[in-house]
């Protein structure tokens, strides 16, 4: 029931047990609570001594590159396959305006006040959102799966460009160091940023996570949010209402591309590398899988769908492969016991994403307007529509509604 | 702006540098005839149900391995007489024919029947996930690393040059048994196909198919197997490009698929997509281009592109995908039809 009234609070607690929950002010209450647990994280790890604070760094900038996708495919329901450009392109702005490899930095280019972590950050931002219009512009009068094929294309030649225009960019050596955020101190707590400091730097990454999470909700509930999902969900319709059709999907584009801006410059900080081969088509399709499996429109699906891949990825494998092995060794099974499940990666994002699409389209936790939207079989006026194709069409399908 | 002035550049090195340029125009028609192979493919699928079949190339990158398998398991060396290599070489090619159309049928019939009703997105997102379904596959296969094929070619033929040995010309050029086998293979292929597709009957309802479903059904065409001649077609001739990039690149990884496969894509849009000759025509476009751009331009007058290399092949070509898409949406020979909105 995808064209009734989208705010009305009765269809919302149709949805499903998690969005009923998230409904009204125990969201708030929720995510509240959520953020606490999550920036709890650093003392568990060291009470415990999990040792695995790095790996929750990276695992929460993909939770901020998972839900700038979410504002392109979810929202605005334009497929990107090349988001890991607009990475690329925030990573590589932190990356040339403060390492002392850069180019601009050894000519001169970059003034003083410019060569540090927080305005390079806030740069990286502007510019790759800048990209996002520039790319978008041209390219989004097209058709969805043009537009993906376009934009995979743009994935593809950033990260050759940056691989190849050794001058600028220092080509396969990548960029080291960069700039990172200088010590400051909060209640007396002192804030370090080197290397050995994994604690601060999630904190940091966590802070800005949080934060993008309230812009993006906020973007989602304005007017511009509602014109992407009418865009989404019918383009003729929200053209005949006034909706200016570019206008609305060139703003996803480029808030999309925005939060890969500052997932790359943090990132690159955070790793103090640039890097090309950090960049490739397995990036793009890793976000991808976390947004479409977690549920395609949710914030809160997606960020869960980019903590369940990204600690798969990033932690799970790594902790089954010894006893993985083990077993291997005890049953004498030489796969299994020289089998390292960390690169299995390409069949377990492939499953996730054949599997979801297959099962459950909507992904593991949707939104209730997506929901309606990938199941119109369901729908009151589309179920008399496609009854009369079905009728002749497909007889060893079973017939959606029942023979008039 | 910059595709003028390689345009300009390459003009004049042909009015230049004659001898090389032809040599590289002829790697480039053997290079377009293995892209057009894999080109029909996705133009095929696109044609009848306007999936971008994503898992092509993986498909195409299953025939190679398919074919390097055959090859070894009839143990041939290249001792043999050549009636027998040749017989080893078409078992190898109709095995993997076989092979691919069987996976492309499969995957259609497993996923993409299902999600013909669905939103757009969920076929094209799990075509993805079938791609890389398919390259982990290959690396259990075969492992990761690039394999080089068993030895099917005797090795004097490689440096063979046909100009000079069959007709006795005195010059430069070069055309190696290779490419003309490439060439040779894909003109028979290329007719079979255009005959299927335009004289058969099966032919005509993947036609009809292509043009209206419903009406299609209507008229009593079994839409669903003709969808899936398509894809067990388009297989098939990606199988038969498999075969034949193995031995004419001398080697196969599991990332072959995606590369060739994009360069493939962009060939069929460059065509327009949804037509066949659109699709061998670009085809032969992206191949002469991926040809001049690997190792003619570099060696043009004057040194102004003596940076440029191999490794902006991708870039050219993704860029003359972009640029068909924003200029020319619908390609050389497709017809320009009007979005709704």
């Amino acid at each position: 029931m995808a064209s009734s009234m989208p705010t009305a609070p009765g269809e919302l607690a149709s949805g499903s047990i998690l969005q009923r929950i998230m409904s009204g002010r125990q969201e708030n209450l929720l995510l509240c609570l959520a953020i606490s647990v999550f920036a709890l994280y650093p003392l568990v790890d060291e009470l415990f001594d999990i040792g695995r604070l790095g790996s929750m760094g990276s695992i929460m900038i993909y939770v901020l590159l998972a839900m700038g996708l979410n504002i392109v495919v979810g929202y605005a329901g334009l497929l990107d396959l090349g988001y890991a450009a607009f990475f690329a392109i925030g990573a590589y702005t932190m990356g040339l305006l403060t390492s002392p490899k850069s180019f601009f930095i050894k000519e001169g280019y970059v003034p003083e006040w410019l060569q540090h972590f927080w305005p390079a950050l806030a740069v990286s931002w502007v510019v790759a959102a800048i990209f996002g219009v520039l790319l978008g512009a041209p390219t989004l009068r097209l058709r969805g799966d043009y537009l993906a094929i376009v934009t995979l294309g743009f994935g593809e030649i950033v990260p050759n460009f940056f691989l190849n225009a050794e001058k600028i960019t220092n080509g396969t050596l990548g960029l080291n160091p960069v700039g990172k955020p200088s010590t400051f101190t909060i209640f007396g707590h002192k804030f370090a940023f080197a290397p050995t400091d994994q604690d601060n730097w999630y904190w940091l990454i966590l802070a800005i996570c949080v934060l993008s999470l309230f812009m993006i909700r906020r973007f989602y509930n304005s007017r511009l949010g509602r014109t992407w999902q009418a865009v989404r969900e019918d383009e003729i319709a929200a053209a005949s209402m006034g909706v200016n059709l570019v206008r609305t999907k060139l703003w996803a584009f480029a808030l999309g591309a925005s939060f890969a801006g500052f997932a790359g410059s943090l990132s690159a900080a955070y790793f103090q590398y640039v890097h090309p081969a950090n960049f490739e088509f397995i990036v793009s399709i890793t976000i991808l899988s976390m947004v479409v499996l977690g549920g395609i429109g949710n914030i809160y699906g997606v960020i869960a769908g980019a903590l369940l891949i990204g600690f798969f990825d990033r932690i799970l494998t790594e902790e089954l492969t010894p006893p993985l092995n083990s077993l291997g060794d005890a049953l004498s099974i030489d796969f299994l016991a020289n089998h390292n499940l960390t690169q299995d990666k390409f069949l377990i994002f492939g499953l996730a994403l054949v599997l979801t699409m297959l099962l459950r389209p909507e992904g593991l936790f949707p939104s209730a307007r997506r929901k309606a939207e990938f199941h119109p079989e369901e729908d009151k006026i589309s179920e008399h529509e496609q009854q009369q194709m079905y009728d002749i069409r497909e007889m060893d399908e079973p017939a959606v509604g029942e023979r008039a | 702006m910059l595709l003028v002035l390689l345009a300009i550049g390459l003009i004049y090195g042909a009015y230049d540098r004659p001898e090389l340029f032809a040599q590289y125009i002829i790697i480039g028609v053997a290079n377009g005839a293995l892209i057009a192979l894999i080109a029909l493919g996705y133009t095929l699928v696109y044609g009848i149900v306007e999936l971008i079949n994503f898992a092509h190339g993986e498909v195409f990158m299953m025939g190679a391995y398919f074919a390097l398998t055959v090859v070894a398991t009839t143990g041939v060396t290249t001792e043999k007489g050549w009636l027998i290599l040749a017989a080893a070489a078409i078992l190898a090619l109709l095995g993997s024919m076989v092979f691919s159309s069987a996976i492309n049928w499969g995957i259609d019939r497993v996923a993409y029947r299902r999600l013909r009703h669905a939103p757009r997105l969920a076929p094209l997102i799990c075509a993805i996930g079938f791609s890389f379904i398919l390259q982990q596959m290959a690396v259990y296969w075969k492992g990761g690393n690039p394999l080089s094929p068993p030895a099917l070619i005797p090795s004097e033929y490689r440096a063979y040059n046909i100009l000079q040995e069959w007709f006795g010309l005195e010059t430069r050029i070069r055309i190696r048994p290779l490419d003309l086998a490439v060439v040779l293979i894909t003109i028979p292929l290329l007719i079979l196909l255009q005959w299927f597709i335009q004289r058969t009957r099966t032919g005509k309802a993947m036609r009809a198919t292509a043009q209206d479903r419903d009406a299609a059904a209507l008229m009593g065409i079994d839409v669903n197997r003709a969808i899936s001649i398509a894809f067990i077609v388009g297989g098939a001739l990606a199988g038969a490009a498999g075969m034949i990039a193995v031995y004419y690149i001398n080697s196969a990884r599991p990332g072959m698929g995606f590369r060739y496969g994009l360069y493939a894509f962009t060939a069929a849009v460059v065509g327009g997509i949804g037509n066949l000759n659109g699709a061998v025509i670009g085809g032969f476009i992206i191949g002469i281009a991926w040809s001049l751009s690997d190792g003619f331009l570099k060696t043009y007058p004057g040194g102004h592109f003596s940076w440029w290399g191999a490794q902006w092949t991708p870039a050219l070509i993704f860029g003359l995908l972009v640029v068909t898409m924003v200029f020319r949406p619908s390609g050389i020979l497709g017809e320009t039809t009007a979005e709704k909105v």
